[in-house]
């Protein structure tokens, strides 16, 4: 499998301290991979480094064969981000929000309405499609967002905490969307929620301080922890920092 | 392609909230109304049509800095405009695609105006195309103004800058109620380092015909135009660097 993300001794420091110490990864094409970690272990700005928000401090990232610190457009025309907060233009209909994204990646009016229509049907959002953002249930809201980092079509897609914030029903609503997906985009997720890295990770990283502490399988990183749950094998290895 | 779909987002966001479009037309429109009402009460030239209209103009643009302000600032403090830094668009599709709204805006802002005034007494003569056209470039500092506040500022401090500040300082210093020199020398000499009263003079020349009196005016207008449209830019893409 070719590989879609690599970063080599990726660095982020902000005034002296390091936010991300030469992190060293590589992401599979069609993989799905969770970045996990306390609060401040790193991920958010590995994200913003990859997705070419924040420049690295030093090292690179080679995403889809083009680096962050050369070629940031180029990157930017192959991959798209679900925030961590819903992020949608709110006065705008639900198609609306989806033919603005097609616009701004360079879709002219007819592809952009064929594609809206497309991904309104594939992510069931008909029942919705001409309410304003506004009035949607944050449920509604969160799956419009990743319709929306979909909607460019990108081979790699960054979500960041999808899940944060709903109930059950919409959670699991939610997994069965990323699920649909995985094969066909790369998607780097980060999430608070274990069991939701469990269940929907081929592979997935632990960062603690910076620093990447463990990667490998869910059933591999509990052989590695000597734990039968993953909630248990997790604070295992941040607290040690096993398989570095 | 990606500017103008930024831009008709914008606009949407804009006009479709209520409070704007009231403060933007319906609030000079008001004023317009109930000034010429006690014109006709009074025995003295204190408000007529002529006089006050470009100077309600020039107030009513004082709206459309707030129009800027409010959106710029809700942008950049959202997530929205998280995932719009890791789109494709370039520094330059995010402040045309601000700008672009607001001009049109401004141009049927001062229409309505004018033609408010004419159903009230104004003459429809070539003069009131001039006056609108001398009267444009003066929506360029207020735009300015607005992106500069929407950078600098939150949506609350926006709302008072713009909405109270700027209104205030262009309703004292415009010369529109009053002639700046009643209020004394250095009144009088800070209202005329400003464009305000500039604006307003050169529209008020175009209107009554004395073309000859207008570019001693409009040419503080262009250059506060251009130096706080060059500011703004300035600021908007160093702090939206700052806020990644």
């Amino acid at each position: 499998m070719k590989p879609a993300i690599i970063t080599t001794n990726l660095t982020k420091k902000y005034d002296g301290k390091t936010a991300v110490d030469n992190l060293n990864l590589m992401v599979n094409q069609g993989e799905l991979y969770s970045l996990l970690g306390v609060n401040g272990a790193g991920k958010t700005t590995t994200i913003k480094m990859l997705s070419c928000l924040i420049k690295p401090t030093s090292g690179d990232a080679n995403l889809c064969g083009f680096s962050v610190q050369k070629e940031a457009l180029k990157v930017k025309e192959k991959i798209n981000v679900s925030p961590q907060e819903t992020a949608i233009a709110m006065q705008l209909s639900v198609r609306e929000n989806l033919e603005f994204i097609c616009g701004i990646y360079g879709h002219d009016k007819s592809s952009s309405k064929k594609k809206t229509t497309e991904v309104i049907e594939n992510l069931g959002l008909s029942e919705i499609e001409h309410s304003k953002a506004r009035t949607l249930s944050g449920g509604w809201q969160r799956r419009l967002s990743i319709a929306m980092a979909l909607i460019s079509d990108p081979e790699i897609l960054f979500l960041d905490e999808p899940t944060l914030g709903l109930d059950v029903i919409a959670r699991r609503e939610l997994w069965q969307t990323i699920k649909s997906l995985k094969g066909r985009k790369t998607i780097i997720l980060t999430t608070h929620y274990l069991e939701e890295a469990e269940s929907l990770s081929d592979h997935i990283g632990i960062m603690t301080k910076g620093r990447l502490v463990a990667s490998g399988t869910p059933e591999e990183l509990k052989a590695d922890a000597g734990e039968d749950r993953f909630e248990e094998a997790f604070v295992k290895l941040c607290e040690g920092g096993i398989g570095q | 392609m990606k500017t103008l779909a930024f831009a008709s987002r914008n606009t949407k966001e804009m006009i479709r909230d209520k409070i704007n479009l009231f403060f933007g037309l319906g609030f000079p429109l008001i004023l317009l109304f109930l000034l010429s009402m006690m014109q006709a009460n009074v025995p003295v030239n204190l408000f007529a049509v002529e006089y006050l209209t470009p100077g309600i103009t020039v107030f009513g643009y004082s709206f459309i800095s707030l129009f800027a302000g409010m959106i710029v600032a809700k942008d950049r403090t959202s997530s929205f405009m998280l995932r719009l830094f890791t789109s494709p668009m370039t520094s330059g599709n995010f402040i045309t695609g601000y700008m672009l709204p607001l001009l049109p805006m401004a141009v049927c802002q001062t229409i309505v105006c004018f033609l408010a005034a004419i159903a009230l007494g104004l003459d429809l003569t070539v003069n009131v195309f001039a006056a609108i056209a001398v009267l444009l470039p003066c929506s360029i500092i207020f735009i300015g103004m607005g992106l500069l506040c929407g950078c600098i500022f939150t949506e609350k401090q926006v709302g008072g800058v713009c909405g109270a500040l700027f209104t205030n300082l262009t309703a004292w210093l415009s010369g529109t109620w009053f002639d700046t020199s009643i209020a004394g020398d250095i009144f009088d000499t800070i209202a005329h380092l400003l464009p305000f009263c500039h604006a307003v003079d050169a529209g008020r020349s175009a209107l009554s015909g004395d073309y000859g009196a207008i570019m001693a005016d409009l040419l503080w207008v262009i250059a506060y135009a251009i130096v706080i449209i060059i500011l703004a830019i300035v600021v908007f893409q160093r702090k939206i660097a700052a806020d990644k």
